[in-house]
């Protein structure tokens, strides 16, 4: 019986073992209990767990807690469907601020297609890269670089480069999260409300037929739109056509009219209205470099 | 750009470049690994020939093979996977099977270099992964030895060769015996050959080589470790053209040297002497050509000398008191695993930090 | 007493292309663009109007703070615009347009030269802040900042550069060769009013030239020593020339002046020998236009200002063949996207390159041969510099001394699997920098 004898004692032990230790963890858990808002986790599970920082906290955790304190209101989460921003308010028992979609905006419309190149950048393939070498290339010196680091940066899947290395931003699943404004070494994203319909397509500061050298889609600063649209709006500031947003009320398409580039164009129905009076661009090939 | 200018690129400082590069480095290593080669098919016959072919091509197939599942660009063109397959053949016994040895080839690529991430990311030399594999599977036909400068070489192969896949090797044995005597009939004194290298010789039947015939190569062992003095001098080449650093193969042979020096001087009987260690066995060839391969080796100063000196002592730490006869596989092996955390704790100084003299005149 | 320092690379010099050749005067050409912040600092502000008259050498923008510099007039004429425009770097600057004056014969007005021996220290730097004088070995940071020591502290010696350790650059030696008269004159001026003890001149052994010519000059009185360095890349880089030339090891934490030494290029001094031999301000450099795609290589002085188009004009324009043009030295010079910009006062020369030289950028993993540690001459590990700045790992960088890289192109110019280390630490540094 000495076989058994000895399973007996390895059983007793250990369990006996077992049992110690799981004395002391239960009175730890006891003693070191830190008391959670148990509504943290009911409001994080109801946020899209993207991380994404639109709301300007570091995450959905630190915002749901900021949530629950009152400190923000739910509709600062914009990946957040209506219903679910609705169910947290409801739960919370606060109003959540409807807030308007906003979507990111690329100022430059200078594709392969109609902005030349200078010099072919030979290098790491990323705009963050290449804007520093010399520029990257681009004869706009404030023209996309088409590279896509806001492609890759897009954690939405909300930005895709086209053809003509412009990225596109799709504006359903784009939800305002600011990763490409900060990524883009050129400053060319904006987030804007879907109701700035009104929209100057590029950063060039040079004018006339400077800026037309380098970019058939170029603001060359006519003026033209700041003429025909109601005063006030539209004004050009450093060889650019600069669009007063709080008087965006007034805004119609009679400013992009007689726009002779195209430059400022009227986004309606995810599609980019050109006046009559730009010029047609029917080429569908990039231009040669150089 | 303008009319009078050509199309200009736009690159990054430095504008110029050094000329090396990796399939250059690589091919030089194939240059001098060919004479050590040479040496093996010269010592053992058509048997190394074949084996040192087999593994090659086995190696660069493999590595072809992945390229092509994965749809990368190729990367035969660098001259690695010949590296690895040349270095595999000539770490196995001359008359070792020639299926075994292209699973061996297959083993050392797939699983020593493409599974990480192909070339620049292997942990372990993948040659020493295919013999390790090898010497696991097939434990017997790895230390199957057969005699150096046999007759017929260069016209038949060795038995065991030709065997078919997954059936048991012909016994190489009576081959053995039967060479031996002609051997012993034409040259009166050379040995008779037992079926053993030198190693095993001294570990499990207490008999010394001659410490000059094993640097010069006049003895059995694995196809291309035999001649200490030919290793030396290819990798002489090698260091010649910077493409070797030959710190590591100092610190091996420095570390090995000076723990048997240790324990010959504790007990001179029971411990073969230093010189012996140092030219018995695959350690030359291991310290020239396996413990320096770039990928697997730390890269900075301090780190290369304890990776150095910590294989050159656990080889000896394995010979003298393992099971095995051989150990330089498992300590490189070693080494390479241990050579991350080697590297992290070996970061170099800073300049302007550290020692510091006043600036003078 | 001699030193080295450590690591380094040793690429090809490729200077006899232009060695033998005497520096050459380029005529005056129409149009001058000069950038307000074409020295390191502040940018300068602009003195004078649109369509305003200027004389050469007349001062069209004043310091825009300390760390800033004077900006004169390469030539006698009229200013067009101050407007934004293509500037090195790929940028638009502030600039002041000058169209030169067809009839002016753009002589000098003459200027009486200045008595230096009376001037204050203070005075000094003033008069090296307002004629706009930068270190003209192509950082372009401006001289009078060196030499202004914080209290209690004193400039023990004057260490002038004559490494020129860039390949193809061969300005700095022609000047030493062909004015070994004005830079022991600008030494002389710096030394006495610094108060350095001692003044040493390094230059690398492959300016054998240079160095006898410096010898032949100098007289026991002038307390000037020329000290030959290795030829090594990168000698002429502030820190390593100070371990080569005092063995100290200067942590990237100092600056030169808080051990006492003011380190200078010795173009920069012969500009200080001139301004006060003459009253000339900064308005012209000396250059080296080489590399195959150059018809005509040459060591030229350029007046400050002049489109890139127009000096290579004068050098017989680039052949079809050259494959990218850069505007400095081939290690750390800036790669060039358009003829437009000007030469500025950092410009130390222009390369035009062919596919011969031009590297190739097809990338290969990092087979850690180590190289690149065995380049860094800040003992720096610039392959896991590289893998962090891929995997965007900045904080991690950081911890590995990311900000003591100097750019100098070593690691870059060694690794054999043609990995763009620099430009991945370049942008992780301006990344990590932003956040």
């Amino acid at each position: 019986m000495t076989p058994y004898l000895g399973i007996g004692l390895a059983a007793l032990f250990m369990g006996g073992l077992g049992v110690g230790l799981a004395a002391v963890l239960a009175a730890a858990s006891r003693k070191l209990y830190v008391y959670e808002d148990p509504r943290i986790d009911e409001v994080e599970d109801m946020l899209p767990h993207a991380n994404c920082g639109a709301c300007t906290k570091p995450g959905c955790r630190p915002f749901a807690e900021a949530l629950v304190k009152g400190e923000l209101d739910p509709g600062l989460c914009t990946p957040n469907s209506q219903e679910m921003t609705q169910a947290i308010a409801g739960f919370l028992g606060v109003e959540a601020v409807k807030r308007e979609k906003r979507v990111a905006r690329l100022a430059c419309a200078g594709g392969a297609h109609v902005a030349y190149f200078r010099a072919e950048y030979a290098g790491l393939k990323s705009c963050r890269a290449a804007a520093l070498v010399s520029g990257g290339g681009k004869g706009c010196t404030w023209g996309c670089l088409g590279l896509g680091d806001c492609d890759i940066a897009c954690e939405f899947d909300a930005i895709h480069m086209n053809k003509f290395g412009l990225p596109i931003v799709n504006e359903g699943k784009c939800v305002a999260c600011d990763d490409c404004v900060d990524v883009c070494p050129k400053d060319l994203f904006e987030i804007h409300p879907v109701s700035h319909k009104l929209w100057v397509a590029c950063k060039s500061l040079s004018a006339g037929d400077e800026a037309e050298q380098d970019c058939e889609v170029a603001c060359t600063a006519c003026a033209r739109c700041v003429v025909d649209a109601p005063e006030g709006l539209i004004e050009i500031r450093n060889n650019l056509a600069i669009v007063d947003y709080t008087k965006n009320d007034l805004a119609s398409t009679v400013a992009i009219e007689r726009c002779p580039t195209g430059a400022i164009v009227w986004l309606d129905d995810k599609k980019a209205k050109k006046g009559t009076g730009a010029k047609k661009i029917v080429r569908m090939e990039p231009l040669p470099r150089g | 750009m303008a009319e009078n200018a050509p199309a200009v690129e736009l690159r990054t400082s430095p504008h110029i470049r050094n000329a090396s590069s990796v399939d250059q480095i690589m091919r030089n290593v194939v240059y001098a690994l060919l004479p050590v080669c040479a040496f093996a098919v010269y010592q053992f016959g058509i048997s190394a020939l074949a084996l040192i072919l087999m593994t090659t091509l086995a190696c660069v197939l493999t590595e072809q093979m992945f390229c092509w599942f994965s749809e990368k660009p190729g990367t035969i063109n660098d001259n690695s996977a010949v590296v690895s397959g040349m270095l595999l053949g000539l770490t196995l016994p001359p008359g070792f099977p020639l299926w075994m040895a292209a699973v061996a080839g297959f083993i050392a690529i797939a699983l020593g270099k493409v599974i990480f991430g192909g070339i620049g990311f292997n942990v372990f030399n993948p040659a020493l992964v295919g013999r390790a594999f090898v010497q696991a599977a097939f434990p017997v036909a790895i230390t199957t030895w057969t005699p150096a400068f046999a007759p017929g070489r260069f016209v038949e192969f060795i038995p065991s060769t030709w065997t078919f896949p997954f059936a048991a090797p012909a016994p190489v044995a009576d081959w053995v015996k039967q060479t031996s005597l002609v051997i012993q009939e034409t040259s009166p004194n050379v040995d008779a050959f037992t079926g053993a290298t030198a190693l095993a010789l001294q570990k499990f039947q207490q008999v010394t080589t001659d410490v000059g015939d094993m640097f010069l190569g006049f003895s059995a062992g694995s196809a291309g470790e035999t001649s200490a003095l030919l290793i030396l001098v290819c990798g002489g080449y090698l260091v010649f053209r910077k493409m070797l650093d030959w710190r590591i193969p100092a610190a091996v042979l420095l570390g090995a040297f000076v723990s048997a020096g240790f324990f010959f001087l504790l007990d001179a009987e029971q411990y073969p002497d230093p010189f012996f260690v140092l030219f018995s066995g695959g350690l030359m060839l291991g310290a020239v050509f396996m413990a320096s391969d770039m990928v697997a080796s730390p890269v900075t100063p301090v780190g290369i000398w304890v990776y150095g000196i910590l294989i050159g002592f656990i080889t000896v730490i394995i010979r003298l008191f393992g099971g095995l006869s051989e150990g330089v596989m498992y300590a490189i092996l070693f080494g390479n695993a241990a050579s991350p955390l080697i590297e992290a704790v070996t970061q170099p100084r800073v300049y302007g930090t550290g020692r510091q003299r006043k600036a003078e005149s | 007493m001699r030193h080295r320092f450590s690591h380094g690379v040793h690429p090809q010099q490729n200077k006899e292309l232009t060695v033998d050749l005497p520096i050459q005067r380029v005529p005056f050409v129409g149009r001058y663009v000069l950038p307000l912040d074409q020295h390191l600092g502040a940018p300068a502000q602009a003195t004078v109007n649109v369509g305003e008259r200027v004389r050469r050498g007349q001062r069209i923008a004043r310091p825009g703070g300390f760390v800033s510099t004077a900006l004169h007039s390469p030539v006698t004429g009229k200013v067009m615009a101050i407007e934004p425009r293509r500037a090195p770097g790929g940028k638009f600057s502030p600039s002041i347009e000058i169209h030169a004056d067809p009839f002016a014969t753009q002589r000098l007005t003459p200027n009486p030269p200045i008595d230096w021996l009376s001037l204050t220290l203070e005075e000094f730097i003033h008069h090296i802040q307002w004629a706009g004088i930068v270190g003209l070995g192509g950082a372009a940071f401006p001289s009078h900042v060196k030499y202004s020591m914080p209290e209690g502290k004193k400039i023990e010696y004057l260490l002038i550069n004559g490494a020129e350790c860039e390949p193809y650059l061969t300005n700095d030696h022609r000047l030493m060769l062909e004015r070994p008269d004005a830079l022991l004159q600008g030494i002389a001026i710096v030394k006495r009013k610094l108060g350095a003890k001692r003044a040493i001149i390094g230059i690398e052994t492959n300016k054998p030239g240079a160095i006898d010519t410096l010898r032949a000059q100098i007289k026991r009185i002038h307390k000037v020593d020329v000290m030959p360095l290795p030829v090594k890349y990168p000698q002429g880089a502030e820190r390593m020339l100070i371990k080569a030339v005092f063995g100290y090891e200067l942590p990237a934490t100092k600056l030169p002046r808080d051990i006492g030494i003011a380190v200078n290029n010795v173009s920069s001094l012969v500009a200080i020998a001139d301004y006060f031999g003459s009253g000339l301000p900064l308005i012209e450099r000396i250059i080296t236009v080489s590399g195959s795609g150059v018809t005509y290589p040459a060591n030229l002085i350029v007046p400050i200002g002049t489109p890139l188009r127009e000096v290579l004009r004068f050098c017989g324009g680039l052949r079809e063949a050259t494959k990218s043009v850069i505007m400095g030295g081939p290690m750390m010079g800036q790669p060039i996207g358009s003829l437009d910009i000007p030469i500025v006062k950092g410009t130390s020369g222009i390369l035009a390159f062919t596919e011969k030289e031009a590297s190739t950028t097809f990338e290969l993993p990092c087979i850690r041969c180590g190289r690149c540690l065995a380049a860094c001459p800040h003992f720096l590990n610039p392959s896991r510099l590289g893998r962090l700045a891929k995997a965007r790992r900045f904080d991690e960088m950081r911890a590995y001394r990311l900000t003591d890289c100097v750019e100098c192109g070593a690691c870059s110019y060694a690794c054999p699997s043609e990995i763009p280390l620099v430009q991945l630490i370049r942008t992780a540094k301006r990344e990590s920098h932003q956040r």
